[in-house]
């Protein structure tokens, strides 16, 4: 349950909400959020989570280091 | 901040459609009305050289045509936020109402409050004729919104020309939706055909899920961007050509890329000055990369002239831009202002005023014709520029304490050529000029013999006269163009007689700084 967006870095470009392959973004209070149950890191949908490379800001779309890592299921 | 409001507003409503023309030529300043009994005859001549049915599609587009700038506005609605490329002149960060560049806006739209601001627009200002969608991040990295967005705006209001701007990197995939939406002209920003140059002017692109760095990127870019310009001109698709010109990057290599775009059918190249200041945060911004001077600029665009034609009236507006080009009037139509402000859209109305402002054209077009007649024997190696403060409509119409840019004519025995413009920050705020706001005028008109304007006032004539700049007010309220002949016919007979010693001017200055507060 990793990937967080830095509130205050976030730019509201929305690049990454249509590439999530969880529908785990959306736009709250003016910036976007990832709902963490959700978020699988991408693992098993693409080599690298899509928000982190689709966002013109560097280190804002970032590993949630307060909650465990996503496991995928076996 | 207070925001930026162009003070030279055309029509402000639309009443009804006798007194509406009056009105925008009382706002104006406007003579031409009494004129119009000339007008008929010679509205074709601006055609050129242009087949009929390319100029059907240009002659009412600002951007698309030099000539329709002076009396046609457009729009852009901000629906398209997300981006698909970095690019190390921009920086999506930083927004500021005062600051005018592309990729700023203040706030961004959703379709269905877009087509409320574009009939909002289109009902207070009659000679809005052209929608584009750009940005502020790329149209067709967010394909939903723009598309939608056009759907519902050719529904609502079907004599407005669509338009997008695009960097090209999706575009091979929407060219079926961009014929299907009835898109007339698509720009595609291309500053390199040579990945090694891309590379240093994009550090990533996202395409098919990655990121790509380096020449990768930037030869995927390329790739996709030629290949999408093929593919709308094999359609008719009209296509403009947008290149930042960064010295020592791409200036030289700018040539190539001319030859390259004309090679697959564009119709028109724009190549624009890199804005660069530390303070927008942008990769070039901060590592000191600066600018063009007015006049490297100019070289590179005669260099570049030939079958295609180039565009010098860009000035890389805002993707929420509205109004005349060179004024922004989008701090007028804020999203709760167009939820408050009445829509009387009407066909009838906008063909009537429209045709109006046709018949102002004519005239103008015949006064030069008849102008130029007068050089008809006569020939000359002299050119010389020359700047003019004005509102629109061709005319010599603006204060020079007023203007917020200046017009830059090359004259010729051939006739006036617009050449591009000088953006310079607001000299008379509140009636009172300061020293270091007309320096910086005279710093970017400093290669201009002559300032042509409406009216000037007696402290800022003899500073002018001092950088030998001549100021000249007699062709107040008259066509630019026709004037500038005039006094050019006067300025070389001068010469001939040895009242004038002909002398070249030296270069200009290209303000990088952010536009300061207008009204």
């Amino acid at each position: 349950m990793p990937f967080k967006i830095i509130a205050s870095q976030c730019t509201s470009c929305s690049a990454c909400e249509p590439l999530c392959p969880n529908v785990a973004i959306s736009e709250k209070g003016g910036s976007f959020v990832i709902e963490a149950t959700k978020c699988t890191e991408c693992i098993g949908h693409f080599d690298e989570p899509q928000c982190v490379a689709a966002c013109p800001v560097d280190n804002t779309c970032v590993i949630d280091t307060s909650l465990p890592r996503y496991q995928a299921p076996a | 901040m207070s925001a930026m409001v162009g003070s030279g507003g055309y029509a402000k409503a639309a009443p009804d459609n006798g007194t509406m023309m009056q009105s925008a030529a009382e706002h104006k300043g406007c003579r031409t009305a009494a004129k119009t009994a000339h007008a008929g005859c010679g509205s074709r001549t601006s055609q050129g050289d242009l087949p009929s049915e390319i100029w059907e599609k240009v002659k009412k587009h600002p951007c698309y045509s030099e000539e329709a700038h002076h009396h046609y506005a457009r729009m852009h609605v901000a629906v398209a936020p997300a981006c698909n490329i970095q690019c190390n002149y921009c920086n999506r960060k930083y927004d500021c109402a005062n600051e005018s560049r592309p990729g700023v806006v203040s706030e961004k739209l959703t379709p269905e409050q877009a087509v409320r601001k574009v009939l909002v627009v289109a009902t207070a200002i009659p000679q809005m004729t052209v929608l584009g969608i750009a940005g502020p991040g790329d149209a067709l990295a967010n394909p939903a919104k723009t598309f939608k967005t056009f759907e519902l705006v050719a529904k609502a209001a079907p004599d407005i020309k669509l338009c997008l701007s695009t960097n090209g990197l999706a575009l091979p995939d929407h060219i079926d939706t961009i014929v299907r939406s009835r898109i007339d002209h698509v720009t595609i920003t291309i500053n390199a055909i040579d990945p090694e140059i891309g590379a240093k002017i994009y550090p990533w692109i996202f395409f098919s899920h990655k990121r790509y760095t380096g020449i990768d990127a930037a030869r995927i870019l390329t790739d996709r961007q030629l290949q999408g310009l093929e593919m709308l001109s094999e359609r008719g698709i009209l296509c403009k050509v947008n290149s930042v010109m960064i010295p020592h990057i791409n200036d030289q290599h700018l040539v190539e890329v001319n030859k390259a775009v004309k090679a697959r059918g564009a119709f028109l190249h724009n190549i624009m000055p890199l804005i660069s200041a530390p303070e927008h945060g942008t990769v070039f911004g901060l590592n000191g990369q600066r600018g063009p001077s007015a006049q490297e600029l100019k070289t590179l665009q005669d260099a570049c002239e030939g079958k295609m034609n180039m565009m010098r009236h860009c000035r890389q507006c805002r993707a929420d831009a509205v109004g005349l080009i060179g004024e922004d009037r989008s701090a007028e139509f804020s999203t709760d202002q167009i939820m408050k402000m009445g829509v009387k859209y009407d066909l009838a109305t906008r063909k009537a005023y429209q045709d109006r402002v046709e018949d102002e054209r004519a005239v103008s077009v015949v006064a030069l014709q008849q102008e130029l007649t007068q050089f008809a024997a006569e020939t000359s190696a002299i050119k010389v520029l020359v700047a003019v403060a004005t509102k629109g409509a061709g005319l010599i119409n603006e204060h020079f304490g007023h203007a917020k840019e200046f017009q830059v004519y090359e004259l010729s025995t051939s006739g006036a050529k617009f050449i591009g413009h000088r953006r310079v920050d607001v000299y008379c705020q509140d009636g009172y000029g300061e020293e270091d706001r007309l320096s910086t005028i005279i710093r970017g008109i400093h290669d201009c013999h002559a300032v042509f304007v409406a009216k000037i006032g007696g402290c800022p004539k003899s500073n002018l006269i001092k950088a030998g700049i001549e100021p000249v007010d007699q062709y107040a309220h008259e066509f630019i163009e026709k004037s500038t002949i005039v006094w050019f016919r006067s300025y070389l007979d001068k010469v001939k007689s040895g009242d004038v010693q002909h002398e070249e001017r030296g270069d200009a200055a290209i303000r990088q700084g952010a536009l300061i507060s207008a009204a």
